[in-house]
């Protein structure tokens, strides 16, 4: 089957349940900023490269493509790469309002 | 015994006591596309590969000349990381050692680099002695983009994420240096024989 | 419930499939009890984790169908891919009794509940209808009015998933109005649209943007991609469009 290059990506999203391992906060409605533009959005917003279309999860800015994260979930390992986030922000579930 | 899927096969994965297939891999007659980010779309006219680095002196070629190097057709298996192996794979393309002929150099490393920013680190040795190449033909046509066109470093002997797609060029360096998925737990050398996966295998 | 379906630590669970659903002929809704569910949000996703008996593993991930609703129960609806790895083994060969790994639920992004309001823009191609029918259930399950507007694409009348449902919801609900596109084969005297949908179709479909509809927009990469353009395109605003991409292979 031939696949076009655009529908290799995902959303941010699908991203969430291989996270949610990780973090105890929802990770798709976590905010970041990204290091190569600047851009902040919400991480179920950016684009998504990932297994089984990768060996790991590539996060990458929908603004410029920068690489924000990397997840590699394998070996018995989380590997986590934040380079490309300035920073990283989770709502505090656990607050009631 | 963990849980299982009543019925489940999962894709047609041959597993033959076959000595061409390295432990832990399964067969495809596809070919599968992976990736880490978008596909690059560099025009021919723009594209260039460079060896440069720990180098007396860098080398650069265009598309044309690199198409005008003399060039192999060579049949060989591939496999991934990700577990799929593929056999009796054609390419089209240019010896790393031809690139290399005159080009001085003491380092023992190489940093292959790519439009996209992707990267992935070798041993100078791997590259040379016929075992490298940069491919431009997949199975008698040239090389589409999802697959790493115009043109991709071919590393049979290793794990297939090392035959970096959209290859621009070889950065020799004095040691190595973890490339992208190296950065990110994937093995320095991966040998798919010794399964050398992910780090600390 | 909201927030607990947010924060729960997430674990591999085992589902049991209860009943099967022909939706249409190549789509299946499997009703499953999931001892232990914590309940979800409208738009979220479960994980499906398959092993064979060798121990190969493979993933994927699909949308909860059903509305949020006290108990164990939970709707995933499949399509079957002709070359697809899992959804021939979900959509076809399950049997009810059948067990199911999945865990969830997961997602924070491209979930609506009735606090968010409206006006609501729902787009769909194809197996996107899924996430965007557990809204459709939930605003019908709770009599909400929020002014709601679902552009679906299928490529022929009997593709379209959950076709009298959506009859009965417009027929029965408040301020809902759904227009279908069929893109390959229409029935005689078919008066809706026939086309991939565009600009054009959304102009006449959507809201202005400066009524600021929320808008959800899930399916196959390609249409998602080619709809957000449109609608930004059209003047809304990007934070009020969210998308869920299915991938190549839409599902």
């Amino acid at each position: 089957m031939e696949i076009q290059e655009q529908d290799v990506r995902l959303d941010g999203n699908a991203a969430a349940g291989l996270l949610q391992e990780v973090f105890v906060h929802e990770f798709s409605g976590a905010r970041g900023a990204c290091a190569s533009c600047g851009a902040v959005g919400e991480m179920g917003a950016q684009h998504l490269y990932m297994a089984p279309l990768a060996p790991g999860a590539v996060l990458r800015c929908a603004a410029c493509e920068g690489v924000l994260m990397v997840v590699v979930h394998a070996g018995g390992r989380f590997r986590l790469g934040f380079r490309g986030l300035v920073w990283l922000e989770m709502k505090d579930t656990a607050v009631t309002s | 015994m963990g849980f299982v899927s009543r019925a489940f096969k999962g894709r047609p994965r041959d597993q033959p006591r076959d000595a061409r297939v390295p432990p832990g891999q399964y067969l495809v007659r596809d070919f599968p596309v992976l990736s880490a980010g978008p596909t690059p779309h560099t025009p021919l006219a723009e594209w260039s590969f460079s060896i440069d680095g720990e180098v007396d002196a860098e080398k650069h070629w265009t598309w044309e000349e690199l198409r005008a190097l003399p060039s192999e057709t060579v049949t060989r298996d591939i496999h991934c990381v990700t577990k799929w192996s593929k056999l009796d794979t054609t390419w089209e393309c240019v010896s790393v050692d031809t690139l290399l002929e005159g080009v001085e150099t003491a380092a023992d490393y190489v940093m292959a680099f790519c439009d996209g920013g992707y990267t992935t680190n070798l041993p100078l040795e791997d590259l040379t002695g016929g075992k490298a190449w940069i491919a431009y033909a997949f199975d008698g046509q040239p090389l589409e983009s999802q697959h790493g066109g115009p043109a991709r470093l071919l590393v049979p002997h290793l794990y297939f994420w090392k035959s970096a797609k959209w290859v621009r060029g070889l950065r020799l360096m004095n040691d190595d240096s973890p490339g992208f998925w190296e950065t990110y737990g994937y093995h320095m050398y991966g040998d798919p024989w010794l399964e050398q996966r992910y780090s600390g295998d | 419930m909201a927030g607990t379906a947010l924060q729960r630590r997430l674990t591999w669970r085992v589902a049991e499939v209860v009943d099967l659903v022909d939706e249409t002929p190549r789509v299946r809704s499997l009703v499953l009890s999931v001892p232990g569910w914590p309940g979800h949000l409208a738009g979220q996703h479960v994980d499906v984790r398959l092993t064979a008996d060798d121990g190969y593993q493979t993933q994927r991930s699909y949308s909860i169908a059903s509305a949020p609703a006290a108990g164990e129960r939970l709707t995933l609806t499949v399509e079957r891919l002709d070359d697809g790895e899992v959804s021939p083994y979900l959509a076809a060969e399950l049997r009810a009794g059948d067990k199911l790994e999945l865990r969830g639920p997961i997602g924070g992004y491209f979930v609506w509940d009735i606090t968010i309001g409206g006006p609501l823009l729902l787009v769909a191609g194809g197996s996107g209808i899924c996430p965007l029918m557990a809204m459709l259930r939930l605003r019908q399950a709770t009599g909400s009015a929020v002014p709601t507007r679902l552009l679906y694409s299928s490529r022929s009348l009997e593709d379209v998933i959950y076709r009298d449902e959506l009859d009965r919801l417009v027929a029965t609900g408040t301020a809902l109005d759904v227009r279908l596109t069929l893109t390959r084969d229409q029935p005689e005297r078919w008066a809706g649209y026939h086309r991939r949908i565009d600009t054009d179709m959304l102009t006449e479909v959507a809201w202005a943007p400066n009524e600021r509809p929320l808008i959800f927009v899930c399916g196959p990469t390609p249409l998602v991609e080619s709809v957000a353009e449109s609608l930004v395109n059209l003047g809304h605003e990007p934070t009020r469009i969210k998308t869920e991409r299915f991938g190549p292979t839409g599902g």
